[in-house]
């Protein structure tokens, strides 16, 4: 049996005890997948969890809180619900999560440079065991799985669901928890002036649609986001590098030793900000100082949310 | 330093109000000579302070920004700058991604009777923004690097500047 029908199977089981089960389908064209909110049987047939399904569905989690749910989950989604159960912004009677183990999912980005020319309306995309066969205007173009493959699965050292209800497919062998990225450390790399240059250029894009902050599963008080507050003012509505900058340090800082880089900052741009150069080396910060990683064991408190008398790896000033 | 023959840079200090602020206090009630550069905000305790205050601040155009708190363990509210210590050595951290300098934010502890420590953190610092300069802004600062900015944007593309093509 396939993973999908492996999972069709096992959501068909638990669908009657369950409000929705939140999965993936085809979007507006065969390139790109959708959300799709399966409420009967019916909607069991569109469901798609091949490498073009990206979202991280636990962004849902919040929003569902008081009914039961099931959701489908990557490694990295699934490390996205520890981190919300262990803030105890959901609860864990609350949700069926549906564990994929996971090769990886593509990058739109990186597909749209590979194609000959701008996709615009995409006819049919075949995906084979690793590769995908795209056919625009008649024309097919064979593309690899692995060359159009996320930055972040690139990287992954947890494909396997940290915490399941059904694990669906074969688990993978263990991986290296510390493997970092050529283009990260090349921009760590960088002088002062060169990095305030290239964020004043990048932010100057900016164009505060908070598509970063709505897709971010951290992101929970969306309604209420200091962003958006009138009093006290935290940013003005002037469109200018600064204002924008200011709004990514709001985001930067409210995720300090929360962010479970996902990836769907970077991914939701439409602006293509690299907005994981943020997200990457904060996440390695706070595990150089508090030793900590979000979203992997449920017991950990988040680092900013407790303290210790004598910090083993905060230096005071000695002046 | 200031208060002589060298242009006044814009320093923005959060202090809490039962430790560094009698600190400051103190120093002012000993006539210490102290740099005027900075402009001090109290705060009721260190863990008031959002980092965001530091980074509004900067963004804002202040030249540096000193974090002053009780000492851990001394803290009024037992444990306000236990959590405060965390954050901002955090923000600390992050700056160096940003771009903006690190050296222009500082945090320390300055408890209220120590005046002449509260003195020599002041000078130190003050002296240390000197060093560095007035900071360099992070909005374009004329209408001629505004429209070099937005062409430079226009022409570069789609292409994202850190993963290439």
């Amino acid at each position: 049996m396939s993973q999908l029908e492996e999972l069709k199977a096992a959501i068909r089981g638990h669908l009657d005890s369950l409000d929705c089960v939140i999965g993936w389908e085809e979007g507006y064209d065969p390139l790109h997948a959708t959300p799709l909110f399966i409420h009967t049987e019916a909607d069991l047939d569109r469901l798609n969890i091949s490498p073009l399904a990206v979202h991280n569905l636990a962004t849902y989690a919040t929003g569902f809180k008081g009914t039961k749910i099931g959701i489908v989950v990557r490694g990295c989604h699934s490390r996205s619900i520890i981190e919300l159960l262990t803030e105890k912004l959901i609860e864990r009677d609350e949700v069926v999560l549906f564990g994929l183990c996971c090769d990886g999912v593509v990058s739109q980005r990186k597909i749209r440079a590979a194609l000959p020319a701008d996709p615009g309306f995409v006819e049919a995309v075949e995906i084979g065991a690793d590769e995908l066969e795209i056919t625009i205007a008649g024309e097919k173009t064979t593309l690899k799985v692995q060359d159009v493959l996320a930055d972040k699965c690139r990287i992954c050292a947890y494909p396997d669901p940290l915490l399941a209800d059904v694990l669906i497919g074969e688990k993978h062998a263990e991986r290296p928890n510390d493997v970092g990225l050529a283009c990260q450390d090349d921009f760590e790399a960088k002088s002062g002036a060169e990095k305030l240059a290239f964020w004043q250029d990048t932010m100057s894009r900016c164009i505060r649609c908070y598509a970063c902050r709505n897709v971010c599963p951290m992101c929970v008080c969306q309604d209420y986001c200091i962003a958006g507050s009138r009093d006290p003012l935290w940013m003005s509505q002037e469109n200018t590098p600064a204002e924008n900058f200011m709004f990514q340090m709001i985001h930067v800082s409210h995720l300090t030793g929360r962010c479970t880089e996902c990836g769907e900052c970077e991914r939701a741009c439409p602006v293509d900000i690299p907005l994981m150069l943020l997200r990457r080396y904060m996440n390695k910060q706070v595990r150089e100082v508090f030793g900590h990683q979000a979203g992997i064991t449920l017991d950990k408190t988040p680092p900013l949310l407790t303290f210790q008398v004598e910090e083993a790896r905060i230096k005071e000033r000695d002046w | 330093m200031s208060a002589e023959d060298v242009r006044e840079l814009r320093i923005v200090g959060f202090l809490c109000n039962w430790c560094s602020y009698g600190g400051a206090d103190t120093a002012g009630v000993a006539r210490f000579t102290q740099p005027t550069d900075l402009r001090i905000i109290r705060v009721p305790c260190s863990g008031r302070i959002d980092p965001l205050f530091v980074a509004r601040a900067l963004l804002n155009g202040a030249d540096g920004v000193l974090v002053s708190g009780c000492h851990p363990r001394d803290c009024h509210y037992a444990e306000g700058n236990f959590y405060a210590r965390r954050r901002l050595e955090m923000l600390k951290r992050f700056l160096p991604i940003t771009g903006i300098d690190e050296r222009r934010f500082e945090y320390t502890w300055v408890s209220a009777s120590e005046g002449q420590r509260w003195q020599h953190v002041v000078t130190e610092f003050t002296r240390r923004i000197h060093e560095l300069g007035p900071a360099p802004s992070f909005n374009p600062s004329s209408a001629e690097e505004w429209a070099n900015l937005a062409l430079h944007e226009a022409t570069k593309g789609e292409t994202c500047p850190c993963h290439g093509a």
